[in-house]
């Protein structure tokens, strides 16, 4: 068990509390830096995409997680910094500028969404949000001039100051990895400054906040604003590493799995949204292994119990019929949620914690530790 | 002119008046204290201060200012904080982030210094944990910095709440109940410390309470209020004895 004397103010508000943290977060930078000639190229991508999706998670949980503003529109925000970077492309404008550009321009229509969102709060916004996301996929689609409608957008390989960086290089993946330590690294410093503190004020109590002078219209668009840029970026990188785009790549769907990084890592730390990425990107090549391998695993287990041939066949049959259902993987999104919501609400990383909480205090650990105590009920909330 | 003036002041819900027509003047640093039963519009008086409510008609002047039309977050700004009779603090956070939520009417800097942490922003950070610090030592609250609060008793967050109201380093302070729900001891500790706010920190009081051994204490002078309307206004004592207020009390 550590115990950190605090001797100045400094120590409240420095990012690493104690010299643990850098020696960890050290040997994963480490780790990290040395993955592309360790790793198959295979995973090298899936670590794209991790670096894609946290960095849309730590987008979100700065509206949701500590703003309290729930978002089922990110999809719309990521295909808005996509679209910008492919079209701004055909100009042949410069990497830095469209990635800059993509971000400032969805920014801007993150702040545009805020202001309508200002009235609307809970499910309300959720329902406001999605109908956004399904205007801009409208739009997408129908936009032929500039979006090429349904046809998509090729995306040209990214050239950065004159040195082409395809998809699948290492280039790339430091790109991402970078754009994702600096949205952290950023968001980290802004949470630990009044705007962020404002941030989980109007979560927490919207009344208290105005009474204390936060501007509680003009933070949430802020809010809006930041969230809306970030995913902007993180758009850019996402139509690199396609390389193709088109509308039905932006659907509920996704702006869903966004939804999912977030409450499966836990909404009250950045750290849940690398470990939600990497969960949602890893339980996609699971869920595909399962559907190919799992109905002749099962056929093979009812043979080893005596059924025959026949009957084996048509289970394995009726397995695969099963697996390759539609919808399938929403449901099974849909009941992760749900588990996670019931049984760990605080999420991966939240475990973590408990986990780690075990082993400093063993055997002194109490489960009621993280219990949620709900004692005082608030009689009278004035929104 | 009086510091802050309520002139005329009606809230009403429908045929219901909330305030009817209430005027009443605090100097500056006097201790006022707002009593009354159940429903008699003290706390919608305090709402209609902070603007959580629009009144229906009457001004609000404050520093001969008149603050009827100000949004809400600007009274914050203007010196006016105040507490809540069932607490709002922010429930997932620190204690230490919730009392530096009352400096934000003091805060400078622009996002984009916050986003890079720039030196100017570290500056201002220390200066305003500083005067957290000052605040936590006037009432005590050392053994609870790094506390979440939804893991705190009762009688220490109504503490809290007003070290957040002090960090804001307010020239007028709304306590809406201190003392409600605290046991004798606090509620003890809690009239020292109205006492100090007015005396140590040159702070305004207006309050709305119930204990009147509290407001017998602290108090310069008293209103009481029933159904809305100004039943008498003077010392502790003189109100205390007032035919109207006893029948409102007792039933005539």
């Amino acid at each position: 068990m550590r115990f950190l004397f605090k001797t100045d103010y400094e120590d409240d508000i420095k990012l690493f509390p104690h010299s643990g943290y850098l020696v960890s977060y050290g040997i994963l930078l480490a780790l990290l830096l040395i993955a592309p000639f360790v790793l198959s190229s295979y995973l090298m991508s899936q670590l794209v995409f991790v670096c894609i999706y946290a960095i849309v998670g730590v987008a979100l949980l700065i509206l949701t997680g500590f703003t309290g503003q729930a978002s089922l529109g990110h999809a719309a925000f990521l295909a808005i910094g996509a679209y910008t970077a492919a079209y701004l492309q055909k100009y042949n404008v410069p990497f830095p500028v469209y990635f800059l550009a993509a971000g400032g321009l969805t920014g801007i229509i993150g702040a545009m969404v805020g202001f309508p969102a200002l009235r609307l709060t809970g499910i309300y916004l959720v329902i406001a949000t999605i109908s956004f996301a399904l205007i801009v996929e409208e739009i997408l689609a129908r936009w032929e001039s500039v979006t090429h409608g349904n046809e998509g957008m090729r995306v040209k390989t990214l050239s950065l100051l004159g040195v082409t960086v395809p998809r699948d290089s290492p280039t790339f993946y430091f790109l991402c990895l970078s754009v994702l330590v600096l949205t952290i690294v950023g968001t980290l410093n802004l949470l630990r400054s009044p705007t962020g503190r404002a941030f989980v004020a109007i979560r927490d109590s919207e009344t208290a906040a105005r009474s204390m002078g936060v501007n509680v219209a003009l933070y949430k668009v802020k809010s809006f604003a930041i969230s809306a840029a970030i995913t902007g970026f993180a758009g850019v990188l996402f139509a690199h590493k396609l390389s193709f785009i088109s509308p039905e790549m932006f659907t509920l769907q996704l702006s869903i799995e966004f939804i999912i990084v977030i409450l499966i890592g836990g909404t009250f730390s950045l750290h849940g949204a690398v470990l939600g990425a990497i969960f949602i990107v890893m339980i996609d090549p699971f869920l595909t292994y399962l559907k190919d391998d799992m109905p002749g695993m099962i056929a093979g287990i009812a043979a080893t119990f005596g059924a025959s041939t026949a009957t084996a066949g048509n289970i394995q049959s009726k397995v695969a019929a099963f697996a390759s259902l539609n919808g399938l993987k929403g449901a099974i999104y849909g009941i992760i949620i749900v588990l996670f919501v019931l049984f760990e609400p605080l999420g991966l990383y939240g475990r973590w914690l408990k986990i780690k909480l075990f082993f400093q205090l063993f055997p002194l650990y109490k489960r009621a530790t993280f219990k949620r105590q709900k004692i005082y009920v608030k009689s009278e909330r004035n929104r | 002119m009086s510091y802050f003036r309520a002139d005329n002041l009606s809230l009403h819900f429908g045929g219901l008046k909330a305030v009817d027509a209430v005027s009443f003047a605090v100097e500056k640093g006097e201790i006022l204290s707002i009593i009354g039963p159940n429903g008699a519009g003290k706390s919608s008086i305090f709402n209609l201060i902070s603007r959580i409510y629009r009144p229906t008609s009457g001004r609000i002047f404050f520093e001969d200012q008149d603050i009827t039309e100000e949004p809400p977050y600007d009274i914050a700004k203007l010196g006016i904080a105040r507490t809540f009779q069932n607490i709002e603090l922010f429930e997932n956070a620190t204690v230490l982030s919730n009392l530096l939520v009352g400096r934000h009417r003091h805060s400078t800097t622009q996002l984009w210094q916050e986003l890079l942490f720039l030196p100017s922003v570290r500056a201002n950070e220390k200066v305003h944990r500083r005067r957290v610090e000052q605040v936590i030592e006037f009432l005590d609250l050392e053994p609870y910095r790094d506390k979440l609060i939804s893991g705190l008793p009762y009688g220490v967050r109504k503490v809290i709440e007003l070290a957040r109201a002090l960090c804001s380093e307010p020239k007028l302070i709304l306590l809406d109940e201190p003392s409600s729900g605290l046991n004798v001891e606090e509620t003890d500790d809690m009239s020292f410390w109205i006492r100090d706010m007015k005396s140590e920190l040159g702070i305004t009081v207006l309050m709305v309470e119930h204990d009147m051994s509290l407001v017998n204490r602290v108090s310069d002078r008293v209103i009481a209020l029933n159904y809305g309307r100004v039943l008498a206004m003077g010392s502790p004592a003189e109100v205390q004895q007032h035919p109207d207020v006893v029948a409102a009390y007792l039933g005539a």
